[in-house]
């Protein structure tokens, strides 16, 4: 039996072929170093993210969250959910949180549940893969397990948003919240406690809807990094990868940049300092290649 | 009657009674006391017409339609930075989201803001399956302004695109239908009767 087991839920952009693939992948190398099972909730949909809201108002969202907490509740019971992505872990936590102070919320979802044949009972925590890290399993125990420290590699802790806002990792502060920094000390890389642009917004969906005023913002994000001697970009978050990472050229040729800044997760900083390899740790996910860490990769 | 006419009827000069009893976390309008941390605090704080402070102001103000038909909303990115540091702990980043999808609702949205589309594709798409079509998604983004307007955009994205495809981070495949729940049929009836549920609610408090 494996040291921890929870049921997962990965979300939509962490399927095959979809835009986080590579943070699915190396969350499962990780899981595997790590003794951590994921038990994917069955069948579960999209949480609706931080843009559906315009369209689909209150209870139709709610609904959406409590169909997978519910099937969670029914296939997995007694775990913990896990989420890897923060849209998907805010608006499932957001919902478990809401339902249990709306009564009158609470049954009209189960109104709803019961056209899909589901009840939700809402007794199930509702955690990041953050928080398992620090909280279930701890840095003292991450460190232990280091095979190939990360020496050398100056890593910019980039939280994003919501992995950090509304409710955060607990301890932390949601100015400056600190568990990258001692997470890349843990494996060995150099942190950069001081990088300003932590929690600074990359636009989000709007990075979709309105790409010039998101830009200007990504554009300080990894600014920001170079400024603070950054040799890549950590997050744990999804969109917030892939805004920083995927538009650098459109970026350079609106700004004059010449940015080539590596975005990568957590995961991939774990798998790769537990002794596994670029592509377990799916560093051929990368649009700019984390060089420095495949190097020590293999 | 529209929803829109008869809301108006029926709550006339008093927007702040509308917006409590019909918009999400309205009631939480009352309390703001204009100190301005939140529009201070938004990332996109200069892209506002009027900033969430101002909203608030604005609802005490009974300017309905100035409210209601603005953008400002729509420039939400759903940063909860207003949330966290507002000293009254209003739910600022939902009023907003309350505030946009309640203007669509009454069919006041600003019809050229391309977020309040984006909400729409995005919403349409993942009810299609369950799950969002990331390429599909994309696709829909491109051909916001019609055929030739969308091969322009789609050529000029075409690296980036390339690029996803070969990180297997897009997969053409999509195309055909891609991934999604089982239940449909369950997901799409349960949303129907939530929605129900709330649009009855609404006729009801308009009459």
């Amino acid at each position: 039996m494996a040291k921890h087991e929870y049921s997962y839920y990965p979300g939509c952009s962490s399927q095959t072929g979809a835009s986080s693939s590579n943070l699915m992948r190396s969350v499962d190398t990780m899981c595997e170093e790590l003794d951590v099972k994921l038990n994917e909730i069955p069948d579960w949909n999209c949480c609706s993210a931080s843009i559906g809201y315009g369209k689909g108002s209150v209870l139709p969202r709610m609904s959406l969250s409590a169909r997978n907490i519910a099937l969670s509740e029914e296939h997995n019971p007694d775990q913990d959910i896990v989420a890897t992505c923060a849209a998907c872990w805010l608006s499932t936590k957001e919902a478990s949180e809401r339902l249990h102070e709306d009564e009158d919320m609470f049954k009209d979802v189960n109104t709803a549940l019961a056209e899909a044949n589901l009840k939700l009972n809402n007794k199930t925590p509702i955690r990041h893969m953050a928080e398992v890290l620090i909280e279930d399993i701890g840095f003292d125990a991450l460190k232990e397990g280091v095979k190939k420290p990360l020496e050398g590699i100056k890593i910019a802790g980039y939280v994003g948003c919501q992995t950090n806002r509304p409710f955060g990792i607990a301890g932390e502060s949601f100015e400056n919240p600190m568990y990258l920094d001692h997470l890349v000390d843990a494996l060995g890389g150099d942190s950069l406690p001081t990088y300003e642009k932590k929690v600074q917004c990359c636009g989000g969906a709007l990075a979709f809807s309105e790409p010039e005023k998101s830009q200007e913002m990504i554009h300080g994000i990894i600014e920001a990094a170079y400024d603070n001697g950054a040799d890549m970009i950590v997050t744990p978050c999804p969109l917030c990868q892939a805004n920083v990472e995927i538009y650098q050229d459109e970026i350079n040729a609106k700004f004059g940049s010449k940015f080539e800044m590596p975005v990568v997760y957590y995961s991939q900083l774990i798998s790769v300092a537990y002794g596994r390899n670029s592509k377990d740790a799916a560093l051929d996910g990368q649009l700019v290649k984390a060089k420095k860490l495949e190097d020590i990769a293999g | 009657m529209s929803l829109n006419t008869a809301m108006v009827e029926k709550y006339r000069n008093n927007f702040i009674k509308e917006v409590a009893g019909n918009v999400e976390e309205g009631d939480w309008v009352r309390m703001c006391m204009q100190c301005g941390v939140c529009a201070g605090s938004c990332p996109l704080g200069d892209a506002w017409e009027h900033t969430p402070q101002e909203i608030f102001m604005l609802i005490r103000a009974n300017k309905r339609d100035e409210v209601l038909k603005s953008d400002s909303m729509w420039m939400c990115t759903s940063c909860y930075n207003c949330i966290v540091r507002c000293p009254r702990e209003l739910p600022i980043t939902h009023i907003m989201h309350g505030l946009a999808s309640y203007a669509k609702k009454l069919g006041l949205a600003p019809k050229e803001n391309p977020t309040q589309w984006f909400t729409e594709v995005f919403w349409e798409n993942m009810m299609k399956k369950g799950r969002v079509n990331e390429l599909k998604l994309g696709l829909s983004l491109y051909f916001k302004d019609g055929f030739a307007a969308g091969i322009k955009e789609a050529m000029a994205h075409q690296k980036l695109g390339m690029n996803m495809m070969k990180a297997k981070r897009m997969a053409p495949m999509e195309i055909l239908g891609g991934h999604g729940v089982n239940d449909l049929s369950g997901l799409q009836k349960m949303i129907k009767k939530a929605q129900d549920i709330e649009n009855e609610r609404l006729e009801a408090n308009a009459k």
